[in-house]
C-alpha cells in the first residue's frame, strides 16, 4: 500500500492520544497502573462523587511540557483547562477535563521518512493535556454494560497534526517516529496493547495537489500500527469509489473493524455532539513557572533525529545503520558504550546490529552482553586471537552465562593458533583428505585456494589463524 | 456523662421540639444517636468542643445523607467528610444533622426542596429565605448556636436577613469547597450562620485556610479573629446608591438609615458611592450560575449512585432522560436548560462570554471604590423582609430579584455578611457589610461594633 491510485491525492491528518508515564492519575492520587482488577484504583475524585474536586498532577504537567518541547512546539506559559461536556456511562462527571481555546502548546514539527517522498516535516497544530475516561465493557455480562473506572482520570496528551500526510504509509511512518520520540524522552511507553497510544485520523481525497481539501471523514478505533495503513487505505478507497460513482462524500465518523478488515459508519446519532466547552471553574488557569520550562528543556535527552545525524557524522556510519542503532534509547546507549570501551565504530555497529540485537530479540529486548565485554570481544578479533566465527560462539556463551571473553574462549579451545608446527600439521591433514582437489590445483585451478583454507579451518576446528593459512598452503602445494 | 454528651442530648431535644419547622432532614432518632456518638469521641481540647453545628444538606458528612434537597440523591451517603466538616470535627464540634435547602441550592425560599418547605421560625406563613433556609431557621429558633450553609448568589446572607441571624460569606477561596456539592463552582463558597457575629466568626475561623484538595482555595492560614473594637474611628464606609432604589421597602430603608446613623456615631465616616454595573448583576448571575450548574449536575445520571429510573428502558439515553426527568425538580430542570442553552455553540459568545465580561466590570466597580479609600460597604441585605410562602413560586424572576443585593459579592468573590439591624412589622431585616478580598477581619470588626450598638429586635 503506497501512493494513492492514479488520479487522486490522499490527505490525512492525525489526532493521537498518548498516556503520560506517571505513577498517579491526572487530578487525584490514584494509581494509573494498567491491568488491575476493575474499579480498584478509584477515589471520590475520579469516580466523580458529589463534592469532589480535581487537583492537577505536577508530574503529568512536566511530562506534557516535555512532549511539547520535544515536538518543537511553542509552549504557552498560561493555558486553560476546559470542560468537554457529554453523557456517557464511563464518563463519571458528565464532562472530560481537557483544554480547548488555550492549549498548553501549539505550532510544532516532527520530521519523518515518507515511503514515497523521503524526508517530510509534519506540522503539529496543538498539544493539550486531558484526562482519560473509564472503560465500558460490553461483552462481560449478557445484555449489560459494565464500567471500569480504573482508567478514569489517567493523564493524556492529545497531539494534533495538520493535514500533512499523503498516504496511509506516511501516516504510519509519522506514528512510528512519534512513538519513537515519546519513548526516547520518557514521556510515554506508547504501548498500544494497553491503550497508551490511540489514533484517530481525518481522511479526504482530491483530484490534484493544488485543489482545495475534499470533505473529510474521521476514522476511529485504530488500535495497532499494522491497522493504520489498512484502515486508512480502506477509507481512501471507499471515498474514491464514492466520488468516481458520482456520490459526494458525507462528513462522518467511520469505525475500523479489524476482524472484518472493514470501515463502517458510526451511527450519526452517537456523534452529533455539541460539547459545550467552557473553562473549568474548578481549575485556575495553568501558569507554568519559567524555571519549570527551562528545567524540562535542559533535561530533555538528545532526540532520535539529532542522535541519528550525530552517529552518521561522528562514527562514519551509513544513515541506515545509524537509524537502526538509534531506534531505541537503550540500543543507542549500548552502542555508544561499546565504542567508548574502545571498539572501532564500524565493527561495533555490525556486532550490535547483528549478534546483540538478534540475541535481544529472543530475550525480551534485553541486551545480555555488557557493552564493555562486547568491546573486549571485538578487540580479541581485531588482535587475531579469535576468528570471527569463534567470537560469535563466545558471544553466545557470554549472553547465556556471563563471563570474561578470553577465559571463555580458552575454555572452549577457540584461541587462534599461530604456531607453525600445529598449522603445518592441519594443512597436511587437509591436503591429505582432498587428493583430487590437490591435483586440480596443481593443474592450474588456483582459485581452489579458498576451498583449502576452509578445509584447514575445519581441521583446526576454528583455531587456526585464517590470515596465516594461505602462505603455508601455497608453500606446500607448490612442492 | 461528659459535658459534651449532655450538650449533645439537649441539642437533640431542642431540634426535636422544632420539627414543625422542617429545618432538618435527618431523622430525630438517627440525629440523637449520631450527636451522642460524636460527643463521646470529640476532642476536649478543640476550640469548638461540644458545640453543635448543623450542616446544609449539600455539604458532605459521613454521619448524614447528603441529599442536596433532591429526590435524585435521596438516600445518598458520602464516603468522605467535606474539608469544612472534617475541620469542625477536629475542633471538637458536633455535626448536628443535615439541614433542609432548596434543591441543589437553587432557590431563595427553601420552597424548592424535594422534602417540603422550611417554615419561618417567627411567622409560619412565611419563608425563611434560601437556599440555606433550614440552617438559618434552626439557628434563629435557638436550636444550635451556629450552622453551615452555602452561597452561590446570597444563599446564606438572604436567609440570615429573613430569619434575624448573622450570616457570613467569606472571600472566594477562603474556605475549601472540597465536599460542597457544586452548583456554580466559580461562585460557590461555604458560609456560616451564627446567633452572634462571634459565634459565626469562630466557626468560620475553624473551617478556613488552605486545602490541597481544592485548587481554588487560597494558600493562606486560617482566618484570625479580630478583637471587638471600642469604636469605628478611621473606618470609611461607602453606601452604594444603587442599593437604595426608589421602590425599596420603606421599613427596610428606615432600618438602614438607623444603622448608618449608628455607624457614624461609632466614628465611621460614611459616604455615598456608586457601583454603576449593579443593575446587570442578576442577569449576569442567571447566565453564569446555570451554565456551571448544567455541567456540575451532569454527573447525576443514575449510573453510579443516587436514584435510578426503574423499568424496561430501550437504551442508556432513556435511562438518563427518565432518571433526570424524575429525579430533578422543576427549578433545577429550568436552570439546567438555561445553562445548556447559554453554553451551546452559536450562543456561547452572546451569553456566557458576554456574562463573564460583565462580571469583570462588576468586580471592577468594587475595586474602584475600595481603591479610593473606602474600607467597607453598607447596604440592605434584602429589598424586603421575609415574604409569604408561595408568593413568588409562580414568577421565577421575582424570586431571583430577592437576591439583587447579595449576588454581587459572589460575582466579585468578595467577603460579605448580613447582621440583624431591626424589625419591620415584627419581621427581622438584615444589613449587609462587604469588604475587599481577604479582609474579613476589618469587616468583622465593623460587624462587632454595629451588632453591639444596633437595636436589632426593635421596629425600625
Amino acid at each position: 500500500m503506497t501512493a494513492s491510485p492514479s488520479g487522486w491525492e490522499t490527505v490525512i491528518g492525525l489526532e493521537t492520544h498518548v498516556q503520560l508515564s506517571t505513577r498517579t492519575k491526572m487530578f487525584c492520587g490514584c494509581s494509573a497502573a494498567f491491568g488491575d482488577p476493575p474499579n480498584t484504583n478509584v477515589c471520590p475524585v475520579c469516580l466523580g462523587l458529589p463534592g469532589a474536586l480535581p487537583v492537577p498532577n505536577e508530574q503529568a504537567l512536566k511530562l506534557a511540557l516535555r512532549g511539547a518541547l520535544a515536538l518543537q512546539c511553542t509552549v504557552h506559559a498560561r493555558s486553560v483547562f476546559a470542560r468537554k461536556n457529554y453523557f456517557y456511562p464511563d464518563l463519571p462527571k458528565g464532562y472530560q477535563i481537557s483544554q480547548f481555546e488555550e492549549p498548553l502548546a501549539t505550532g510544532g514539527t516532527l520530521g519523518f521518512f515518507s515511503p514515497e517522498r523521503g524526508f517530510v516535516m509534519a506540522s503539529i497544530v496543538r498539544l493539550h493535556v486531558e484526562e482519560d475516561a473509564g472503560k465500558s465493557l460490553h461483552d462481560r455480562y449478557p445484555r449489560t454494560t459494565a464500567v471500569d473506572l480504573n482508567r478514569s482520570g489517567v493523564p493524556l496528551v492529545e497531539i494534533v497534526t495538520g493535514p500533512d500526510f499523503r498516504s496511509p504509509g506516511e501516516a504510519r511512518a509519522y506514528l512510528l517516529e512519534l512513538k519513537h520520540l515519546l519513548e526516547y524522552a520518557r514521556i510515554s511507553d506508547c504501548d498500544l496493547e494497553k491503550g497508551s497510544l490511540r489514533v484517530d485520523a481525518n481522511v479526504s481525497v482530491r483530484r490534484t495537489a493544488g485543489d482545495p481539501l475534499g470533505t473529510k471523514t474521521e476514522v476511529k478505533n485504530i488500535n495497532s500500527f499494522a491497522f493504520v495503513e489498512k484502515a486508512l487505505g480502506l477509507e481512501r478507497d471507499r471515498q474514491i469509489a464514492e466520488l468516481e460513482g458520482g456520490r459526494p462524500i458525507v462528513q462522518a465518523t467511520m469505525l475500523y473493524d479489524s476482524k472484518a478488515n472493514a470501515v463502517r459508519h458510526q451511527r450519526t446519532k452517537e456523534h452529533s455532539h455539541d460539547y459545550r466547552y467552557f473553562p473549568d471553574p474548578d481549575l485556575p488557569p495553568l501558569v507554568l513557572p519559567a524555571e519549570w520550562i527551562d528545567e524540562q528543556r535542559a533535561t530533555l535527552p538528545e532526540l532520535p533525529a539529532a542522535k541519528r545525524e550525530r552517529f552518521v557524522a561522528q562514527y562514519g556510519l551509513p544513515r541506515q545503520d545509524a537509524a537502526v542503532l538509534t531506534h531505541t534509547r537503550a540500543v543507542a546507549d549500548y552502542y555508544e558504550g561499546v565504542v567508548h570501551a574502545g571498539a572501532d565504530p564500524k565493527p561495533a555497529a555490525n556486532w550490535v546490529m547483528g549478534e546483540a540485537l538478534a540475541d535481544a530479540k529472543d530475550h525480551h529486548d534485553t541486551l545480555r552482553v555488557p557493552a564493555a565485554t562486547l568491546a573486549e570481544l571485538i578487540a580479541l578479533v581485531k588482535g587475531g586471537t579469535l576468528s570471527h566465527q569463534a567470537a560469535k560462539k563466545v558471544f553466545g556463551e557470554i549472553a547465556a552465562k556471563g563471563g570474561d571473553p578470553r577465559v571463555i574462549a580458552e575454555a572452549l579451545g577457540l584461541i587462534q593458533v599461530a604456531d607453525a608446527g600445529a598449522l603445518s600439521a592441519w594443512v597436511d591433514q587437509a591436503l591429505a583428505a582432498s587428493p583430487a582437489e590437490v591435483s586440480r590445483y596443481r593443474a592450474g585451478e588456483t582459485k581452489l585456494l579458498a576451498f583449502f583454507v576452509g578445509q584447514v579451518m575445519k581441521a583446526s576446528r576454528g583455531k587456526a589463524d585464517p590470515k596465516l593459512i594461505p602462505a603455508v598452503l601455497q608453500e606446500k602445494l607448490s612442492r | 456523662m461528659s459535658d459534651a454528651v449532655a450538650g449533645a442530648r439537649s441539642a437533640a431535644d431542642r431540634i426535636s421540639k422544632l420539627r414543625r419547622l422542617n429545618a432538618v432532614l435527618t431523622k430525630q432518632t438517627e440525629l440523637r444517636k449520631a450527636l451522642v456518638a460524636q460527643a463521646d469521641a470529640a476532642r476536649p481540647t478543640g476550640v469548638l468542643y461540644g458545640m453543635p453545628v448543623a450542616v446544609k444538606a449539600n455539604i458532605c458528612t459521613l454521619e448524614f445523607q447528603t441529599s442536596c434537597g433532591s429526590r435524585i440523591l435521596e438516600d445518598y451517603r458520602s464516603p468522605y467528610d467535606a474539608t469544612a466538616v472534617a475541620r469542625l470535627k477536629e475542633a471538637g464540634a458536633l455535626i448536628a444533622g443535615a439541614t433542609n435547602c432548596d434543591e441543589f441550592a437553587m432557590g431563595s425560599s427553601t420552597e424548592h426542596s424535594a422534602f417540603g418547605r422550611t417554615i419561618h421560625p417567627i411567622d409560619k406563613t412565611r419563608v425563611p429565605g434560601g437556599s440555606s433556609g433550614g440552617s438559618a431557621a434552626l439557628v434563629a429558633a435557638g436550636a444550635v448556636p451556629a450552622a453551615l450553609g452555602s452561597e452561590t448568589g446570597g444563599s446564606v446572607r438572604q436567609p440570615a436577613s429573613f430569619c434575624g441571624v448573622v450570616g457570613i460569606k467569606p472571600t472566594y477561596g477562603r474556605v475549601s469547597r472540597y465536599g460542597l456539592v457544586a452548583f456554580g463552582s466559580s461562585l460557590d463558597q461555604i458560609g456560616v450562620f451564627g446567633r452572634s457575629v462571634h459565634d459565626a466568626a469562630r466557626v468560620l475561623s475553624v473551617i478556613s485556610g488552605r486545602d490541597p484538595r481544592d485548587n481554588t482555595c487560597e494558600d493562606r492560614d486560617p482566618l484570625r479573629l479580630p478583637t471587638v473594637p471600642e469604636n469605628l474611628d478611621g473606618f470609611v464606609i461607602g453606601v452604594p446608591k444603587e442599593y437604595f432604589p426608589p421602590d425599596l421597602d420603606p421599613g427596610v430603608r428606615r432600618a438602614c438609615d438607623r444603622a448608618i446613623r449608628i455607624l457614624r456615631e461609632l466614628g465611621a465616616a460614611v459616604r455615598e458611592v456608586s457601583l454603576p454595573h449593579t443593575p446587570y448583576a442578576v442577569p449576569t448571575y442567571y447566565i453564569i450560575a446555570p451554565a456551571e450548574a448544567s455541567s456540575n449536575l451532569a454527573r447525576f445520571d443514575g449510573v453510579r449512585y443516587g436514584v435510578r429510573a426503574e423499568g424496561p428502558l430501550p437504551d442508556v439515553r432513556a435511562l438518563y432522560r427518565e432518571t433526570r426527568g424524575a429525579g430533578f425538580g422543576a427549578e433545577v430542570r429550568r436552570r439546567i436548560l438555561i445553562g445548556t442553552y447559554v453554553l451551546s455553540s452559536g450562543y456561547y459568545d452572546a451569553y456566557y462570554r458576554k456574562a463573564q465580561q460583565v462580571r469583570a466590570l462588576i468586580a471592577q466597580d468594587f475595586r474602584n471604590v475600595f481603591d479610593r479609600g473606602v474600607d467597607l460597604l453598607f447596604t440592605p441585605t434584602t429589598p424586603t423582609p421575609a415574604f409569604k410562602a408561595g408568593a413568588k413560586l409562580a414568577d421565577p424572576v421575582q424570586m431571583y430579584l430577592s437576591d439583587i443585593f447579595v449576588c454581587t459579592a459572589n460575582l466579585a468573590g468578595l467577603p460579605a455578611l448580613s447582621l440583624p439591624i431591626g424589625r419591620v412589622k415584627g419581621l427581622p431585616i438584615g444589613g449587609q457589610l462587604m469588604g475587599p478580598h481577604f479582609l474579613e477581619d476589618e469587616m468583622l470588626e465593623a460587624a462587632y461594633a454595629l451588632e453591639r450598638a444596633v437595636p436589632a429586635t426593635e421596629e425600625a
